[in-house]
């Protein structure tokens, strides 16, 4: 019997460790140690053995049975690691094979540059205003300081609905500072986007129509200094750190001391090239003081109160920042340029 | 506006390069725009002698000349002109120069003889013969270049000899020697045979292009050598003797080998400005020099005009001034010039004129261009002869009056605009150009100088309305300081006497209707401070304004009246502000108060909008708020369709930008059709932008926002478009959204259109756009489009989401189809299944629409997936199955649907 266990061992295991797949695993588990298996054939003869050599030959079966389930345990767990390494095998993939598209849509440039500009401003406690763009002239023009003989104010210039030029297409958002005005309680502090309108025709840098943003700041103690401060913190988050900008004296009506500022040009770093037109400097937006008129107009004491304002330009601003060479791709809407952005 | 720096340099010494200076200007608020050197593009040009002349041997108009330029060797130059001879002082391009126009010149050989360089006409050194009227030339007719029109019909026979008889007294004659006679003229020696024994004399002559073996037409009774014009003769018979040739210099002090820029005044530098609207005295080269004074802390030195004056006569005799208009004319200065002699104007004046981009003209008008640059004071001069009756009447004009301005163009005035009269007639346009009935001509003896100052706004809207903006109506529309017409006048006198072009009578004619008082300030260093953020001392600001002339007494300001923009402190402020330099303004945030910022709910509504429409996959665009009218008819309106009442722009670019859209569908077709000729295959569009409607108060817009949708291509159909309308609505928690079929919008496809409510409310159309109209737009696929307007959108908007356990029991699932008639539309059935729910429905979804085999014609079978469910128990197949018997009973009662 003894003999019987060790053959059994031994041949069992060297089945086991030739068993080709989990079936054929299962068949030689059920032949040695199934019901009717030869293990199970042995240990039936155990009656027969003598009470002395019974715990004896028990303790070899059970080594025999426990060497042989672990034998099985291993040889189940090696076919199972060999029939997963051949199944990932064949589901390997061409992973080259282009993704199922997912079609997005796509916000357009200038609006990417006016979000941009929008979330720089509400972040200083900026609200943003909406206004109208069929406008009164007074709102326009004469609450802006703008007198009657201003040039823009010429039907060359400005888009007119009636003969005595008092409604108009607005020719910037700047008659929302007025609107503001009268309408907020002070403090005040608005950007006001918007499209704006004037007689130009079209060509690579010219529009009758597009956009600007307004902001404006009334408060008590606001001064130059704060203005350029704000301004360049804009010029930093919009073309990044370290953005070089000047500010220049200029004159617009609505605004005393009046500036413009100036963007170092990126591409040349100041020396002059094409795209500064040779001087270095690229001009981004105007700006200035509010002039004590218009807030005197708009019922704003300026013994008491002062602010600043500046108006730039949308489509430039977002042809600067994607280097779009023709303003007419803007408006031209062509699927090509806008899945770009 | 242009300005020299050699003008310049007469008022303030700069002491920078060309880069410098018009950065500092810049900052100081000088705009300027660029800059150009005079004499760029012009190089290695120098002055040359011209040592002999030799008739080039195998030429029959060619010279070889040899020049002295300087250098131990003359230098060989073959030229085709004529007008030369030895002695003379010209312009040669040397080997290797350049000239205006990017031309370069390299030694070569012309027909065989080296030429190592060339000489240069006017032309070729970029100017012309204002610059230089002493350069015109005069070209006589020379028979030995005689080339007939037809060879076969010669008027002059090629075989011509001195002594043929031309014409008449005219005969051939042969020049001997050539010298000249002064005055740039010449005297000729000429010979010819008379009866056959030869005949000589020696005539002096303008014609500078004959020479010694030359034959020339020479009139025997009047004695003048012809030109081509005495014979009559075309150009083209003499292709030589024409009045261009190389430029002869005639000035002083002339060396060969001299650089030719200063001598041609070629070499100053010109900068232009961009001068802003409030500042009128810097439309003058003395406002700039103030300015630049200031910028670069250099003393200004003006010059007080001294006039000698003493002409022949009483000038109040002479000339009296009448201003009806008084209330458009604030000041009117003039004073009188007698025994005018017209002459072009001395180099100097013609070379700063030109560096200005003003052409030279004769020496008054020199005088009042010079003066007008010089003191941005418009002048004009007038001839006295032709002001009848001694008087200038300063008036409005009558309506219908008529007056031929100085460029020859026709006027029909009316009473806005201001005329210079005399007693009968107008002899000028106030303030934008002078008449041609009283312009200065060759003969003009007495001349009247007007310097005035007119209202800014009468001149600005009279020129505009006859579209023609002058130099001066472009000065006076900014509003001119009064005080400066008269030192203006007085300079324009002061040159007369200089250039000797006449007489100055003594005494001035000045009328002062109104001139406005000076501006008086306080000077508040402590609010200037504190509203630019700076601490610049109460002693800078006073030095600074006082480099820009303003007086200063103790803190009392005196603005100068050339400064009519300065009123108030905060002007004071940007003249302290620019000087001391706006990049030395230190850069602070905001102080004060915080406001609270951020988006309003339609701000937030846009962009959620925005991100579920790109989330669906279409792109944004932007289009005009403008259209054509004929974008109604394009889209099927009807004539009655009152959106088509639109805002009309009186003065349009065009006519397809002249309205006002009331509609966003046009421009959106538009692009569509743009993409579709692009050939872009598959597109989907979203503009969330404004349409203008008419009636709001004030003669305002009511300007509604409109989401509109447009698409075409890979798989785009009515369906699709529904399935993005439905993910927006979705987006915004809509709960009530529902669809109706449209059949009555004529844009769209009647059967293939609806309307969108939620609820009550109607929130816009979606459908595919009518076939005619895609074929109106040249698209002959399906076109997709939805228009939703904005608000109601956002009245759509359902509450915030608040949320709802997970079910915890399972559901049950009941397929059903069920068989209706044709008209019964998804929507109907599906509103009956959820009447006859019995509140365990929780879902319904179509899945399958079947007609054919099976079903009767007319129609058709519906199949719908029920999910029930109950949230507090595992539901039992009978309780299901008892819903489902309510929802058939309805779908039979509501929509005569049974079950298949």
């Amino acid at each position: 019997m003894k003999e019987q266990l060790a053959q059994i061992r031994t041949q069992a295991l060297a089945a086991f460790s030739s068993a080709g797949s989990p079936a054929a695993l299962e068949e030689l588990r059920v032949k040695y140690l199934g019901k009717k298996g030869e293990l199970t054939a042995v240990l039936k003869q155990m009656g027969r053995l003598s009470a002395q050599e019974r715990p004896a030959m028990g303790q070899l079966a059970n080594e025999v049975r426990a060497a042989l389930e672990d034998a099985i345990r291993a040889t189940s767990e090696k076919l199972a690691q060999a029939a997963l390494q051949q199944r990932l095998k064949e589901e390997t993939l061409d992973v080259t094979i282009p993704g199922t598209p997912v079609r997005q849509g796509h916000r357009h440039p200038m609006y990417i540059a006016l979000d941009e500009i929008k979330d720089i401003f509400v972040g200083m406690g900026f609200t943003v205003l909406d206004g109208p763009e069929v406008e009164l002239a007074s709102y326009n023009f004469d609450k802006l300081n703008a007198d009657e003989g201003h040039p823009s104010r010429d039907w060359s210039d400005t888009f007119y609905f009636d003969s005595d030029s008092r409604v108009m297409l607005r020719s910037q958002t700047s008659p929302m500072q007025v609107r503001a005005m009268e309408t907020l309680p002070l403090p005040i502090r608005i950007i006001a986007p918007g499209r704006v309108y004037r007689k130009d025709e079209v060509d690579a840098t010219h529009s009758p129509m597009f956009h600007q943003v307004e902001g404006m700041v009334i408060d008590k103690n606001v001064t130059m200094a704060d203005l350029k401060g704000t301004l360049n913190l804009l010029a930093e988050q919009l073309f990044g750190k370290g953005t070089v900008t000047r500010f220049r004296p200029h004159h617009f009506p609505f605004t005393e001391p009046s500036c413009e500022m100036d963007v170092q040009c990126h591409k040349c770093g100041g020396q002059g090239c094409p795209t500064c037109k040779g001087e270095g400097w690229i001009e981004l937006l105007g700006a200035g003081m509010i002039h004590p008129n218009v807030l005197r107009m708009s019922g704003i004491d300026p013994e008491v109160w002062s602010g600043w304002a500046f108006g730039m330009g949308l489509e430039r601003t977002a042809m600067r920042r994607f280097k779009i060479a023709d303003l007419r791709l803007i408006f031209e809407n062509d699927v090509r340029f806008l899945e770009q952005f | 506006m242009n300005l020299s720096r050699k003008w310049l340099s007469e008022f303030v010494t700069v002491d920078a390069g060309t880069r410098e200076f018009a950065e500092a200007m810049t900052l100081s608020g000088s705009k300027v725009e660029g800059t150009h050197e005079l004499g760029a593009e012009i190089s290695n040009v120098v002055v040359g002698c011209i040592l002999s002349m030799e008739r080039h041997p195998d030429s029959d108009h060619m010279w070889v000349c040899q020049l002295d330029v300087g250098k131990e060797e003359p230098v060989p130059i073959v030229t085709g002109a004529w007008n030369i001879h030895k002695g003379d002082f010209v312009p040669v391009a040397l080997h290797k120069s350049t000239l205006p126009g990017g031309k370069k010149i390299e030694k070569g050989k012309l027909r065989g003889v080296l030429s190592n360089g060339m000489l240069c006409s006017l032309k070729e050194l970029g100017l012309d013969e204002r610059d230089f009227p002493y350069a015109v030339i005069t070209a006589a007719a020379l028979l030995n270049d005689y080339h007939p029109i037809d060879p076969e019909k010669p008027s002059i026979p090629a075989t011509i000899q001195p002594g043929d008889k031309i014409f008449g007294s005219v005969v051939c004659a042969g020049v001997g020697e050539v010298k000249p006679a002064g005055n740039g003229r010449w005297s000729c020696g000429l010979m010819w045979l008379e009866d056959g024994s030869p005949v000589g004399t020696t005539v002096e002559t303008p014609c500078q292009n004959i020479h010694s073996m030359d034959l020339v037409a020479f009139n025997t009774k009047t004695r003048v050598i012809c030109t081509l014009a005495d014979l009559r003769a075309e150009q083209k018979e003499f292709p030589h003797c024409i009045p261009d040739g190389i430029f002869v210099l005639q000035e002083d002090g002339l060396n060969p080998g001299d650089d030719i820029r200063p001598v041609i005044g070629a070499d100053d530098s010109v900068v232009e400005f961009e001068i802003t609207p409030n500042r009128p005295d810097c439309l003058s080269v003395i406002g700039l020099a103030r300015e630049a004074a200031a910028t670069f802390h250099a003393d200004l030195r003006l010059h007080e005009p001294v006039v000698r004056g003493g002409g022949n006569g009483v000038l109040p005799e002479l000339l009296d001034v009448e201003t009806p208009a008084a209330d458009l004319v604030p000041r009117y200065t003039a004073r009188m010039v007698r025994n005018v002699k017209i002459a072009p104007s001395p180099k100097w004046m013609r070379e700063r004129l030109r560096a200005m981009g003003v052409r030279p003209i004769n020496n008054i008008v020199d005088i009042t261009n010079y003066v007008m640059l010089e003191y941005g004071q418009p002048m004009h001069a007038f001839d006295y002869r032709y002001v009848n009756g001694g008087k200038i009447i300063v008036r409005r004009a009558a309506e219908g009056e008529t007056l031929t301005t100085l460029d020859g163009k026709e006027h029909t005035l009316t009473a806005n605009h201001l005329v210079i009269a005399d007693e009968g007639r107008a002899v000028g346009l106030a303030g934008i150009m002078g008449g041609l009935n009283s312009e200065i001509v060759a003969d003009t003896a007495d001349v009247v100088f007007e310097s005035a100052c007119f209202d800014g706004a009468c001149i600005r809207k009279g020129a505009l309305a006859l579209g023609m903006r002058t130099e001066a109506s472009a000065k006076f529309e900014k509003g001119l300081d009064p005080l400066n017409t008269l030192p203006a006048v007085n300079r324009a006198c002061e040159l007369v006497e200089l250039l000797g072009a006449g007489e100055v009578l003594d005494g001035v004619i000045d009328i002062l209707n109104h001139v406005p008082q000076p501006t008086v300030l306080k000077l508040e260093p402590d609010k200037i401070n504190a509203l630019l953020g700076t601490d610049v001392p109460a002693d800078e600001m006073r030095r600074i304004l006082q480099t820009l002339d303003f007086q200063l007494d103790g803190d009392t300001v005196t603005v100068p009246s050339w400064r009519g923009d300065v009123k108030e402190m905060a002007d004071l402020a940007e003249e302290v502000a620019r000087f001391h330099g706006y990049n030395n303004i230190p850069t602070t945030l905001m102080r004060g108060q915080t406001t609270l910022g951020g988006y309003s709910p339609e701000q937030k509504l846009e962009q959620t909008l925005g991100t579920a429409c790109r989330a669906c996959g279409y792109d944004e665009i932007i289009t005009y708020s403008f259209i054509s009218p004929t974008c109604y008819d394009k889209i099927n309106w009807p004539a009655d369709e009152p959106l088509r009442n639109s805002l009309k722009i009186l003065n349009p670019l065009g006519e397809d930008t002249s309205i006002m859209r009331t509609t966003a569908l046009p421009s959106m077709l538009e692009v569509l059709q743009r993409n579709y000729n692009f050939r872009n295959k598959s597109v989907r569009l979203y503009e969330l932008g404004k349409v203008y409607c008419p009636g709001a108060p004030d003669g305002l817009a009511f300007e509604p926002k409109m989401l509109t949708l447009g698409a075409y291509g890979d798989g785009m159909d009515f369906f699709a478009l529904k399935g993005a309308v439905e993910a927006i609505l979705k987006a915004l928690r809509c709960q009530n959204a529902s669809f109706e079929p449209c059949q009555t919008n004529p844009s769209y496809h009647p059967g293939r259109c609806a309307c969108v409510y939620a609820g009550e409310q109607r929130i816009g159309v979606l459908g595919q756009i009518h076939p005619a109209v895609a074929d109106r737009y040249g698209v002959d696929t399906a076109l997709c489009c939805a228009e939703l307007s904005f608000d109601a959108l956002f009245a759509a908007q359902g509450p915030d989401p608040e949320y709802v356990p997970l079910p915890k029991f399972p559901a049950v699932s009941r397929d059903i189809a069920v068989v209706c008639d044709e008209s019964v539309t998804v929507g109907q059935l599906e509103n009956a299944i959820r009447k006859g729910a019995k509140g365990l429905l929780k879902h319904v979804s179509l899945f399958d629409i079947y007609r054919g085999q099976g079903i009767p014609q007319g129609k058709k079978s519906v199949a719908f997936s029920l999910l029930l469910r109950a949230d507090d128990r595992s539901l039992t197949s009978e309780e299901a199955d008892a819903d489902l018997q309510s929802i058939l009973a309805a779908l039979e009662e509501n929509c005569s649907a049974t079950l298949r």
